[in-house]
Order: structure tokens, then sequence, then C-alpha cells
């Protein structure tokens, strides 16, 4: 596995991520500054979380129209992986490779802690360590995360089976209760149309040590490094 | 710049004395010009000069082994071995959080966070201390929920996590909210940077933000009472922008790596004044500014304005001679600005030009050396007397009083609060907000820190020394409970106004407090900061003297927690319990009094107790380790319970002590462990001369205090948990 880690001005999860890559692939992952025109010759591209240019705008709205990110849209549209967490995926609807928005979260605070989400699919590049249905704990840190897109879009990712996490309650139940952040459909990722974009909100690069208290994050990455070897 | 005419309404709004006049005139050897009377006036602000603490700050403990740097740098440096260095320090930010609360928290972990990194450190953990007035009181919500927001918006952004802290409540802090923020960073010890100014005709160079007409004079709003026209001051708060400054961080730090700074100073309070002068005198030498060449926000900006402006995420540097262009490369890279404004002289005096023109002409020396300092007239605090805690009603049932206890403001969980901040990045957290100290692992080490902000300021209250040693051994104790060995601390003395010999007399005593608890615990100062003045119409706030405390784990595999980890395990108490009930929780909650003369701290005992402990955990006897302090026992063991999702069963109790004063007694030296091995530890606290009991077992759903007593795990969490998102949410509006 080839990984570069897109690095805005403001962004500040990339330490976490890199790290991450590396105990799941055994690899260096590569930093890519924005301002650098080429992107590296990779099989993974991951833009990770902070607040790229202060996201004083809208989150994500900056970094989504730089020319980073027409270069990351080329790449995904050749077929290279692209995972965006919290603010990556922020970036990576504004860039319209995901569909839908993150709104401020329902109650209007930031909030982190460590989440329970169900793996809602197993079939995708970024999950296949995990069994449909599994029960997972990620840490999320956002102040925007509520998902939201039309009735018609959240229909189609689901027909398409696209959703790859969502928000469940302590037990594993997907329920009112355990959606944290108001996000439609309890949704905390989603794959693009050809299966080989992730954006989610939680980050599962914080749970990929045992001395972070947990390890669940650490399928993510490994189903990556098993897919592209 | 020589129109403005001097006259005593002039200097006096300047918060100088006729006296202090006196002395400038006699540095000047003439009239000073408005812009250095400016200069003056800051430098010699209660908030910059501490005239009125020097006198006992001098008093403490600074040295040791351990200490690459004490006090007098932007921030103190420790030794934590294999070449690395723990460099921090907390800082006050209070009078402008009262004011605007989001921008005064903000900007208070913005200028802490640069007085760490301007030392070559990477910030990797925040904490804050915060207190707020009754819950009742009109402005309180408003207060905490824009001060959290803040100190949230401003870690979350810039990537460092927001890991420990502590908060209370009282109408003593109505008028005057106090929030400390505290930054622990990590450097390698061969190179740490320090603000020294050297090397005749070395350019003075100015990153950063570009300066506009925001803070000024805030150092000298810090220095004064607020009084109903406070609102009116609001203009004098600055502004935080933490996307700059995490871009001033990493520029600062690539620069680092190379070796082209020779000294380097952060703006802080009174900006460009006091960092300019700091590295000066330091040096003993002149600093040139060409005033004209400072970034500037707005037009028409004057000499007077820039020197004062405290606009922040700025830094002040000497570079070695030739590398500006390399140094310049790195900030536009970073899309900040860089500007050389000046160079080192043999002057000795701070020179401004304006255009060519002199506008400033101060010598640095005796700006420095004559500022002033009082020893203040104090009066000791009176003695309160013993409680005898046969002297109190029947509380009735134990664990009613224990869940009385922990929802009560002060004693309830600050979930609300810590999940706003994100205490997760970096990777790093081993110890999440709610355990004893926060812990952090250092990378590609098998070491990490433990941090942690204590104070118990109703102790403070009733007995000055005592407050100051309990809350050192307060710190102390909660570094020692994670297995962590405390190193140094840092102290953030927040009191009233130091002109009344009242209060005076409260500093001077936690200050002899602090420092006998810092020489027998070894645990030198490092850093630290003054805030005076904190009162409202001449109500004064609690005497705060807040201890952050940084300790080495030089293993965390073996790092403790507080929560309980199986059932049927042995719980033991560690130390003497007496059961103390003066100024205890439980006497104010159960009882509704604050009386009494706190509990003794004996610092023979804290030490011996605490190197049994730091022997425990070292060996692998204990699975779980809590410190003993507000509320005592009974809340220890709900804390250790609601952690672990385990209960407890009570089964000895004190022959002597009553009951209610066995289980919320605050007698300090105490830690509650559990160990599968009590044998063993019996044996090392016998050998160490520690008193040791064993007190029960875990298991259950449940807390059972007595045979009849019993509260289930539910309750305690309800009761624990419940409270601060009720009171945020507007739902109990005026209880307490």
């Amino acid at each position: 596995m080839r990984a570069a880690v897109i690095v805005f001005p403001g962004t500040n999860r990339e330490k976490d991520i890199a790290e991450a890559l590396e105990r799941a692939s055994g690899k260096k992952a590569q930093f890519v500054w924005h301002g650098d025109s080429d992107l590296p010759d990779v099989d993974l591209i991951v833009v990770p979380g902070g607040f790229s240019y202060g996201d004083y705008l809208r989150c994500g709205a900056m970094a989504g129209n730089s020319p980073v990110m027409r270069a990351v849209k080329q790449k995904a549209d050749a077929g290279v992986r692209v995972l965006g967490v919290c603010n990556g995926f922020q970036i990576l609807t504004e860039t319209g490779l995901l569909p839908g928005v993150l709104m401020r979260n329902a109650q209007l605070k930031f909030i982190c802690k460590k989440a329970t989400l169900t793996v809602q699919n197993s079939d995708s590049d970024f999950s296949s360590a995990y069994s449909e249905g599994q029960r997972v704990v990620f840490p999320v840190a956002h102040n925007e995360g509520n998902y939201f897109a039309d009735d018609a879009t959240l229909d189609r990712l689901e027909g398409e089976d696209r959703v790859v996490f969502r928000y469940a309650d302590a037990d594993g139940t997907v329920n009112k209760a355990g959606n944290i952040n108001g996000s439609q459909r309890n949704i905390a990722g989603i794959l693009n149309e050809k299966r080989n974009v992730l954006g989610m909100m939680p980050h599962p690069e914080n749970a990929t040590d045992p001395a972070q208290g947990g390890t669940d994050g650490l399928g993510l990455f490994k189903s990556l490094a098993e897919v592209l070897q | 710049m020589s129109g403005v005419k001097m006259t005593p309404e002039l200097v006096a709004e300047h918060g100088l004395t006729g006296d202090e006049y006196n002395t400038v005139l006699s540095i000047m050897g003439r009239e000073p010009n408005i812009t250095e009377l400016g200069i003056f006036s800051v430098m010699w602000s209660e908030h910059c000069s501490y005239k009125s603490s020097r006198f006992w700050l001098k008093t403490l403990p600074t040295t040791g082994p351990q200490v690459i740097q004490g006090p007098g740098e932007n921030a103190g440096v420790v030794d934590i071995g294999e070449g690395q260095a723990a460099v921090f320090k907390i800082e006050s930010h209070n009078h402008p959080s009262y004011i605007e609360p989001y921008q005064g928290a903000a900007t208070g972990v913005g200028g802490i966070l640069r007085d760490v990194f301007t030392m070559g450190a990477r910030p990797i953990a925040n904490l804050n201390a915060l207190r707020f007035g009754d819950p009742g009181n009109a402005k309180t919500r408003h207060l905490v929920d824009g001060v959290v927001a803040g100190i949230g918006g401003y870690g979350n952004c810039i990537g460092v996590p927001t890991v420990a802290g502590e908060v209370n409540f009282h109408p003593a802090y109505n008028g005057n909210c106090l929030v400390n923020a505290m930054t622990v960073g990590l450097a390698d010890s061969d190179n740490i940077f320090y603000s020294k100014a050297s090397g005749i005709g070395n350019p003075v160079v100015y990153v950063g933000s570009k300066t506009g007409r925001d803070g000024i004079h805030g150092a000298t709003m810090a220095s004064a009472e607020f009084s109903d026209q406070t609102e009116e001051k609001r203009p004098t708060v600055q502004v935080g922008d933490p996307f700059t400054e995490k871009l001033l961080l990493e520029a600062c730090l690539e620069l680092m790596s190379t070796d082209a700074i020779v000294s380097i100073q952060d703006m802080g309070a009174a900006g460009l004044t006091s960092s300019s002068v700091e590295m000066a005198d330091k040096g003993g030498v002149g600093i040139r500014l060409d005033l004209d060449k400072v970034p500037m926000r707005e037009e028409g900006m004057t000499p007077y304005e820039l020197m004062l402006s405290e606009s922040q995420e700025r830094m002040l540097m000497v570079l070695k001679p030739g590398r500006e262009d390399e140094a310049r490369a790195i900030f536009e890279k970073w899309e900040l600005d860089f500007a050389v404004i000046g160079e080192v002289t043999t002057s000795g005096n701070l020179e401004l030009f304006w255009y060519g023109e002199t506008v400033g002409d101060i010598p640095v020396k005796p700006l420095v050396e004559a500022s002033p300092m009082y020893e203040r007239p104090w009066e000791p605090t009176p003695a309160q007397a013993e409680i005898d805690p046969d002297s109190l009603p029947d509380a009735g049932k134990m664990t009613n009083c224990l869940k009385d206890i922990l929802s009560s403001p002060d004693m309830c969980s600050r979930r609300w609060i810590w999940e706003q901040y994100d205490h997760l990045i970096r990777g790093e957290t081993l110890q999440i907000p709610g355990g004893d100290a926060a812990v952090v692992r250092i990378p590609e080490t098998s070491k990490a820190l433990a941090t942690t902000v204590d104070c118990t300021p109703r102790y403070c209250l009733a007995d000055p020394e005592q407050g100051g040693r309990q809350a050192v051994a307060e710190c102390w104790r909660n570094m020692v409970a994670t297995g962590a060995k405390p190193l140094a601390l840092t102290n953030n003395m927040n009191f009233g106004n130091p002109e009344r010999p009242k209060i005076m007399g409260q500093f001077v005593g936690a200050i002899k407090g602090m420092a006998a608890a810092a020489k027998t615990l070894d645990f030198p100062v490092v850093s630290g900061n003054v805030s005076l003045y904190n009162e409202t119409e001449g109500k004064a706030i609690l005497p705060t003297p807040v201890i952050g405390g940084v300790g080495l784990l030089k293993d965390h595999t073996k790092m403790a927690t507080l929560a309980f980890k199986a059932e049927d395990e042995t719980i033991l108490l560690l130390g003497e319990s007496k059961g103390w009930v003066g100024q205890s929780i439980f006497l104010r909650e159960i009882h509704g009094r604050e009386e009494g003369a706190p509990p003794p701290v004996d610092l023979e005992a804290e030490a011996r107790n605490g190197a049994l402990v730091l022997d425990l955990i070292d060996k692998g006897l204990v699975t779980a380790c809590h410190d003993l302090s507000d509320g005592g026992l009974a809340v220890g063991l709900a804390e250790m319970a609601m952690a672990g999702n385990i209960g407890a069963t009570v089964a000895e109790q004190s022959d002597e002590t009553p009951a209610h004063a066995f289980f919320f007694g605050e007698d300090q030296a105490r830690y509650v462990v559990t160990s599968t091995q009590a044998d063993a530890v019996i044996h090392l606290a016998e050998q160490a001369g520690v008193p040791v009991q064993v007190i029960g077992r875990t298991g259950g759903e449940a807390l059972t205090l007595t045979p009849e007593d019993t509260i289930s795990l539910e309750l305690l969490r309800h009761a624990h948990e419940d409270w601060l998102p009720a009171y945020m949410s507007g739902e109990e509006a005026a209880e307490q």
C-alpha cells in the first residue's frame, strides 16, 4: 500500500492517520502539502481531519475548491482509493466526490467521545475486515457531523449499499438514542458510486492501538492494506 | 508624537501612581512622550511587573536536578530523560473571560500555547482550571457556556488535546470568573529556545498576524478591580484566531529545526513592548525598532497603539545574520507575515522610530529594574476552630448523603464540559478527563506524562497556608495515583486586591504553604502567573492558588487508573483517617455550613504514602488506585465503581470515628487501592510505616456502605451525570 496524506493549512489529524496506516500496513505514508502541484503515484489518498483554512467559511468549502482537490478528484475518477475522515469527509462532499452535506451537530455543540457504530456493509475495500452488523467503537470529534441529504439521495445510498457505518446505541442498535449528532438515518460513513471513495465523520485512526483503549479502527486500515497489498 | 501634554490625569489613566511617575521622570531625565508613558504603564502594571507578588514569589523553591529552566522564561522546562524535556506553564485570562467569555477563554488558550511553543516545544496537552459564580446567578450559565466553547474552539482547531481540568462554583466568583489555562509541550532538551537577545546588528523579526487595535491596555485592565462600567472594557479583549496560531506553530517549529534563531519571544500581554523589552533586558543589549515596518491590520495606527496592541498570534525573534531569506521562505509557505522591523544594538535602549524619526527612547535596564516592587502590608488569616464530628446532627442514610453530594454543582460529572473538548487528537491520550490525572504518551518511547490542575479554594479561604499546602499536595497525589513520579509544578495565583492587608495575608499564607509542600515533596515551581485584583465592587474571590503539575511514567504500560477492574478484589485504604469534617463538602452540601479549620496537611505523611503508592503500582500489586479528596472515602469509592461499572461492599469501618465522618471526612494523604494480593500490599505498607486498612471487596452492581445501606450504580450514575447538562439546558434555573 502506497498512501498519501493531504495536508492543508489547518489540517491537524495527519499524524494520527499516518500512524494508523503504518500500524496496519507496516509502511509509512507520504505527506502531501496542499500547495504541491503534483500528486505522487499512490494507491490510497487520505484527506484527514482538522480545520482546513480555519473552516471560517462552511466546513471544507475552501479546501474543497482547492487545486489539490481537483487533482484528488481526477485520481478518484481513475480508480485510486480515497478516504476522507471528519474534515476530510466534509471536503469530499464539497468537492462533489460524495453526495450530501455535513451540518452543525443537532445539539449545537462540539462533541468528542467514543461512539458506537455498526458496520452496515463489509462489501467494500474499506470494510472487508469487518463482518456485517459488527458493533465497533470509534471516537468522534466534530462540530459539524450531522449528515444531511434529500430523501431521494438517501434512498439511493441505501439501495446501492453505500452506507458503510451508522451511529448506534451502546448495544449496537441503530436508533435515535444512538444518533449522536442528528445525522439523517444515523449515517456515519458513505461510499461513492464506484465504491472507491469513503467519507466518514468518526475517527477510526484513534482506535488502532490498545493504549488508545480500543483497536476497532484497525480493521478499516487492514482492509485497505489487504486489497492494496 | 510630542503633541500630547503630560497631565496628572493622563498619568493616572495609565495606572501609574505619583511616585511611580516620579521614577519615570528620573529614569528619562525628561518628561516622557505618550508612547513612552504607555510603555512604562504596561511594563509596570501588576500583570507584567508582579509588583505586589515578586517579593513573596522569590521564596518558592525552584530548583532540582530535574529542572532545566525555572521561572523567568516563557515557560518552565524539566528533564524527562532520553534527551527530552517537558515544557509547561499555566496562565490566567480571568478579566477578559468575564467580559467576553468566548474570546477571553479562547485567547487565554492561545496565549499559553504560544508561551510553550516559543520555547521550541510541540504542545501535547492542554488543561484548564475554571471557577464560576453561584449556579443561580443570572450570568453564570452564560459564562460557563462561553468559556467552555472558547476553550474548545481554540484547542480543537489548533489540534492540541484538552485532557484535564477542574471546575468550581461559588458565589464569591459571581463578579469574577477564573479561567486558568495550562499547556504542556514536548521538546528536545538540547533544542530549547530562550528570549535573551544577542549579537549586535542581528535582525529583529516580526512574524505571525498583523497588528490591529485590539487589546490595547489589556495588561492594565488585568491589574484593576472591576466596577459596573466593566462592560465598556469589551474592546480591550483580544480576538483569537486558532487557525493562524496553528500556522504560526508549524512555521516556528519548522524554523526551529534549523539553527537560524538566536532568540524568540511571543507577544502576549503588552505585545511588542514586553517582548522587545524582555529580549533586550535578558541580553543586556539595546533594540531598535522601525515601527512603520510592523505589519498593520488597520490604517492610521500610531506608534503608541503599535507598542501597546495585544493582537494575538504574533512572535518577535532575533535571527542570525544572513538567515532572513531562509526564515522568510518558511513563514511565507505558511502564509504568515514576516518583517524585519529592527536590530540588536549596543545602546542598551529601546529606540523606536517612525519613518526615520525618533518616537521613543527608553533605557531598558532601569525600565525593568526600577519597576516597582511592593512589600505590601498583610494580615494573617485568623485560625478557625476544629469541628468535632460528634457535634453534627444525624445526617440520615449515608447513601442519600452520597447521592446529594454527587449531584451537587461542585461534585457532579464534568462530562458536559470535556466532551466539547477534543481530548483524543494526536492519539496519545491514555487517560481521558474524569480520572485523577490525565496521561499522555510520548511518541516512540515507553514514557508518558501525567498532568493535572488542582486547588481547593474553600480550604484556602479558611486557612491560606494549609490551603496552599493542600493544593500542591493534591496535585502531587493525583499524579502519584496514576503511577507517575511528580516532577515539577506551575502555579496560578488568583487573588483579590493586594492593597488590602487581608487579601495580601491570604497571598502570603498560600505562598508559605506552597513553598513548604513543594520543598518536602521535591516538587519545585518552574513557572507561574499571578492574577490579582479579582474583585468586583469590593468583593473578592476565594483565594485560588491553582497548581498545575507534570509527572513522568517511565513505562506507560504500568499506569494505574481509578476504575475497579474485576469482581471480588480487596479494597484497601492507605493513609490515616481521622474523620476530618471541617470545610468538607459533606459539611457544606449536607449541613449547609462552610465552616471550620480545613484538614491539616502532614507533608511527611504525603511523601511517605505517595512513595508507597508509586512502589505498589510499579510492582504491579494494585489493580486500581484513586486519591481521596473532595467528598472523602464514599465519593472516592463511588467514582471507582462508576468508572469500572463494578460495585463494592464496605465491610470494615473505623471504631473511633462516627460513620458520616469516616465516609465523608477529607483527611489528606490518602489513597484507595484494589488488589488481588492484599497481603503483599499490607506487608509493604507496614514496612513503609503507612496506615493500611482492608475496607471491603469489589463486586455486584451496587455500592454498599453499611450492611443496611446500599445504592445501585445506576442511581449513582444518574445523580452524578444529570445535574450539569440539566443546568446548562436551563432546566434547573435557580437551584442552589
